[in-house]
């Protein structure tokens, strides 16, 4: 890899054309890339992960020789000798010979089934004996065995880690992160032994295999996977008689030169201060210091990498940076553990209290990249450090270090050496687009780990640069939500396929088919479940029905405004009985049943339809519940009729799709027992009339709503409401609900009553209209799919069987049914 | 042992049980198969991947949304809207894949070939 990067930075160096160039490769393919190796198993080939741009090599006039391996150095006739036995004459020679896995001593250990993974080839031949073997085992719990434990787990074999320190990635991650590390991979099926020394492999009872430790116990396998560290390839300047380390190692100095100043060592087979650098970052950063000492510009030198990483090992992130074990004199450390969410992060600070020296993060590594520059940059910490790495409660932003503290020097990406101001450059040069900045200064192109922080820089710098972010919907639509609606009605489109063909570019994703689903919705009321709609929605809209995590739904009948009959309680408890749901009373003053199959969907709502109910809307973006209390005919205190004030309104906008979801509520007086002011709208009962609250919400972040008007008549409360709902469905963002519309609203409340009360766009007539043709056409979605035959056809689990989904699994408890866990599943499916 | 799925291509429901850019689930022995038909220029094209979201344990990639993401053809998971690639199960959000496999129109009918 690192040689290939020397060779592409020679290429483009001024002085290219002085060199004739020739380059030996061991291996039957030129450089590819080795950090996404494991890539191979998911169906990457050799050429995707090719490092090699097409025509390189001969449009950069390479002799590249494949499959010829230099054995020797004659360096007083400076000539590199072949396995072929030719021998060629240099000038210059760069050695890139990287490093080799490093397999233990230990009897056995040459066994057919015993494998590495460093090459395409070891990957081959790991794939082929997988295909043989049941059970595999990984010696080495670091970085790379954990990534090789998951191609083994992904191969579908049983897999184990065994490791000979006391825990799992003991180089880069403390105590406290090995041990959370060791629980989530457990989770995830890998069986982990720590503190194993192996001793000897020999043949298995059930297995091809048997590895017997130290500690006499003895683990069974077919398959061994060696990732116990990697060792230089410095073969080849030991037979020329240059300088090594100890240990191992082309000694180098800060010019990557050996004790031969003609001949030069990078990356992995390179010792510098005593360090090997087993990291793509610090060999990219030698490739361009060897270019150029041997291009004569001399300034530039090699003075050691930093060695921080951010992974993702079998989906769980980990990161280290800089001193993470703490070993700095007099540095102190914060940590933060939580063992329900599987997060452990630690920093660890200087002793006054002022810098970052390194930090450990498990599970969650998002500040990776601020806590990294804040390392790397000796950027002050802010006065409590402990903030960056407690979870942030209500909503409150992190501590932002902000891009704008770094220095233009800082180094962003350090995979391809990209500082801040190259980017900013880059951006003030006309680049506004996060693939086109990549592309433009290779930032993020290599481990992706900088790509957030790429990201912050050129929001800030375009931000700077009076340019505006852009708010396009998706990939698909360069408009807003608001812009669509107006697209869709100013145009008359009935389609997703004519809006995307006249307005937007491709097939349309999960974000823009649901958003013009409910704009055609809003816009024109056609029936939901119409077969040019129905690949639009999301599965709540086609199955009419909420999703649950095991993939069953819930259902909800609508219960205006809270009331309800004994024999419709009756009703919904025998159907609830029958098809043994599991019943709850909601938030919203009715009841939802869950756990109901695909294919019982239409079955249960043909009774509940048949007892008189219809939709409750729980699954759309649309008007959920009218809540109420008890109101003025039965509570001493109320002023109105608030249980039928509700009914009216539930009534009357059911069904209607908006951005988000609606909730209203209507109270009898100012005790205010139905929270009317934590809705959308809410209706408060007063001796002159009804009060209306606009813009309220519970859930999330709560909002009280905005008194709007006071003392009205039912006609004007209800022309208000039209309006203001109309008002909103047409200009509001994509799941926004009217609170934070509101908040985001120019003009605020003050140009709402303008536009509303005093009709100062002249568009009341219109809203109220638009309203009217939607509570007109309004239709009960279930009874209209029950009705149609051809629409049930879709309500089953399998397209060519009856079965059901036999990975849903309930268990009782509490006298009802409850989705079963992933452990009860286990154990039900041994019991059959 | 699961039980063994033959090796050759399966017919499991007919041409028109498809509708354009939506899935539905096959069962073929003890796997469960999300089969889609994508709308492109004109024509049609089906694709099939495993019907289980590993992010969620449930067998529900069938219900998805399909559309394009950056060019690949993806379907969007129910549950948590991981996309994943029909052409190679990979998923765009985390480093992972799922099972692909090849589908075909013949003479009407669907077939699954499950090697
Ligand atoms: C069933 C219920 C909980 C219960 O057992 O009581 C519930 C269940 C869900 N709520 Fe809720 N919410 C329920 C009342 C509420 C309430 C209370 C209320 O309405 O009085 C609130 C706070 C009020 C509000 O909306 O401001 C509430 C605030 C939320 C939120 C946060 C919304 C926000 O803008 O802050 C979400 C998330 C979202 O919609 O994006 C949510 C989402 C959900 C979802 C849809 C989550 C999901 O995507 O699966 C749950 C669906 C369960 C299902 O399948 O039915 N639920 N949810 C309640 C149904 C009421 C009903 O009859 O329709
Ligand atoms: C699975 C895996 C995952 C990794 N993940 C990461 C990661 O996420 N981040 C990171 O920074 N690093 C990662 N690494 C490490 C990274 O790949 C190495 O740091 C990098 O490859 C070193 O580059 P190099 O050029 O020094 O060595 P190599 O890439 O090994 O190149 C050396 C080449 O020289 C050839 N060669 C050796 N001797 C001779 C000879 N005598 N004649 C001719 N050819 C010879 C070898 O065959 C080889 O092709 C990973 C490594 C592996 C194996
Ligand atoms: S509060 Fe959360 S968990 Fe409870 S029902 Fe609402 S969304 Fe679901
Ligand atoms: S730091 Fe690795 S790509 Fe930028």
């Amino acid at each position: 890899m690192v040689g290939q990067k020397f060779l592409a930075q020679l290429a483009e160096s001024d002085q290219a054309a002085a060199f004739e160039v020739t380059t030996f490769c061991e291996e039957p393919r030129p450089a590819y890339d080795r950090v996404y190796l494991s890539a191979y198993f998911s169906g990457k080939t050799a050429e995707d992960l090719s490092l090699v741009p097409p025509g390189f090599f001969e449009s950069n006039n390479i002799n590249l020789r494949l499959n010829d391996k230099a054995v020797n150095i004659d360096r007083a006739a400076k000539k590199v000798i072949t396995a072929n036995g030719e021998s060629l004459p240099y000038d210059k020679l760069v050695l890139a010979t990287g490093s080799y896995p490093f397999v233990p001593p230990i009897p056995g250990k040459d066994r057919p089934e015993c494998l590495v993974y460093r090459t395409i080839e070891d990957l081959e031949a790991i794939k082929a004996t997988a295909a043989k073997s049941r059970v595999g085992v990984v010696v080495g719990g670091g970085l790379l065995g954990l990534e090789a434990a998951k191609a083994l787990k992904d191969l579908g074999l049983e897999t184990h880690v065994v490791e000979f320190a006391p825990r799992l990635m003991a180089v880069q991650v403390d105590e406290g992160g090995g041990k959370l590390l060791r629980s989530m991979i457990e989770e995830m099926g890998v069986k982990v032994h720590t503190g194993k020394n192996t001793q000897k492999i020999e043949d298995g009872t059930n297995t091809t295999l048997k590895m017997c430790f130290a500690d006499g116990s003895e683990l069974e396998t077919d398959l061994i996977l060696f990732s116990a560290g990697i060792r230089p390839r410095d073969e080849l300047a030991k037979i020329a008689g240059i300088a090594m380390g100890e240990r191992g190692g082309i000694t180098v100095n800060n010019f990557c030169q050996t004790s031969d100043p003609d001949i030069f060592a990078i990356g992995e087979c390179a010792l510098w201060n005593g360090r090997i650098f087993g990291l793509v970052a610090p060999g990219y950063q030698m490739a361009q210091v060897a270019v150029d000492a041997i291009t004569g510009k001399l300034e530039s030198e090699f003075k050691g990498a930093d060695m921080s990483t951010k992974l993702k090992l079998m989906g769980v992130d980990v990161a280290s940076i800089g001193d993470a074990h703490g070993t700095t004199k007099g540095a102190q450390s914060y940590s933060f553990v939580d063992e329900v969410n599987k997060v452990y992060k630690k920093i660890v600070v200087s002793n006054d209290n002022k810098y970052l020296l390194g930090a450990v993060l498990v599970g969650e590594a998002e500040n990776y990249g601020t806590l990294l520059q804040m390392m790397l940059n000796n950027i002050e910490l802010p006065e409590f450090p402990d903030m960056l790495i407690l979870p942030q409660r209500d909503g409150a932003a992190a501590p932002a270090m902000g891009v704008d503290k770094l220095p233009d020097s800082a180094q962003i990406c350090s995979c391809n050496n990209v500082t801040k101001g190259q980017l900013c450059c880059s951006v003030q040069s006309g680049v506004t687009e996060l693939g086109a900045l990549k592309a433009a200064t290779k930032a993020g192109t290599s481990c992706g780990g900088c790509t957030a922080l790429v990201g912050q820089v050129m929001n800030a710098e375009l931000a700077k640069l009076g340019i505006e972010v852009k708010k396009d919907l998706c990939e698909h639509f360069p408009y807003s939500r608001q812009e669509l609606y107006h697209i869709v009605r100013v145009n008359g489109i009935r389609s997703f396929e004519e809006l995307v063909a006249k307005f937007g570019k491709g097939k349309g994703c999960d974000i823009c088919k649901p958003t013009t689903a409910s704009i055609l919705a809003s816009c024109w009321n056609d029936y939901i479940l119409k077969t040019e709609h129905a690949g639009l929605q999301d599965t709540n809209d086609y199955f009419l029905a909420n999703m649950q995590k095991d993939g069953t739904y819930s259902v909800v009948p609508r219960v205006p405004g809270g009331e309800i009959t004994p024999d419709g309680l009756i009703a919904i408890g025998a159907v609830a009985k029958k098809f043994d749901l599991y019943t709850k009373i909601t938030g919203g003053q009715r009841i939802d049943l869950f756990g109901a199959q695909v294919h019982e969907l239409p079955l249960i709502w043909k009774e509940l339809i048949d007892a008189g109910f219809e939709s409750g809307h729980a699954y759309g973006k649309s008007l959920r519940t009218v809540k109420s209390c008890v109101g003025s005919t039965w509570c001493r205190y109320g002023m109105l009729d608030s249980v039928g004030m509700a009914i009216v309104l539930e009534k009357r906008y059911r069904g209607l799709r908006s951005p988000h979801k609606l909730k209203m509520a209507v109270s009898g007086c100012t005790r205010e027992c139905a929270e009317a002011q934590s809705k959308d709208v809410g209706v408060i009962a007063t001796e002159k009339g009804w009060n209306l609250y606009l813009c309220g919400n519970g859930g999330m972040k709560p909002r009280h709503a905005d008194l709007f008007a006071s003392d009205l008549d039912d006609a004007t409360l209800i022309q208000y409401i039209d309006r203001f709902m109309m008002f909103y469905v047409k200009t509001a963002d994509r799941l926004q609900r009217t609170s934070v519309w509101m908040d985001n609203l120019e003009g605020g409340l003050k140009y709402l009553k303008d536009v509303i009360i005093n009709d100062s766009l002249g568009i009341g007539a219109e809203l109220e209209a638009q309203m009217q043709h939607l509570v007109d056409t309004y239709q009960c979605e279930w009874k209209s799919t029950v009705e149609d035959a051809e629409k049930l056809k879709r309500f089953r689990h399998f397209v060519n069987s009856d079965e059901k989904d036999s990975n849903v699994v309930f268990v009782k408890e509490r006298g009802q049914i409850r989705p079963a866990t992933q452990e009860e599943k286990r154990i039900q499916l041994v019991a059959v | 042992m699961n039980a063994k799925v033959e090796l050759q291509w399966v017919t499991v429901c007919s041409a028109s049980d498809l509708l354009p850019n939506l899935g539905v689930c096959a069962r073929v022995g003890n796997k469960q198969v999300a089969i889609f038909k994508i709308a492109e220029q004109g024509k049609t094209s089906l694709y099939a991947i495993d019907n289980h979201d590993p992010f969620s344990d449930a067998n529900v990639l069938s219900r998805g949304i399909v559309g394009d993401l950056k060019g690949r053809n993806v379907v969007a998971s129910p549950i948590y809207k991981h996309h994943f690639d029909l052409a190679t199960g990979e998923c765009l959000e985390d480093d992972v894949k799922i099972p692909v496999y090849q589908v075909r129109e013949n003479g009407g009918q669907v077939e699954l070939f499950l090697g």
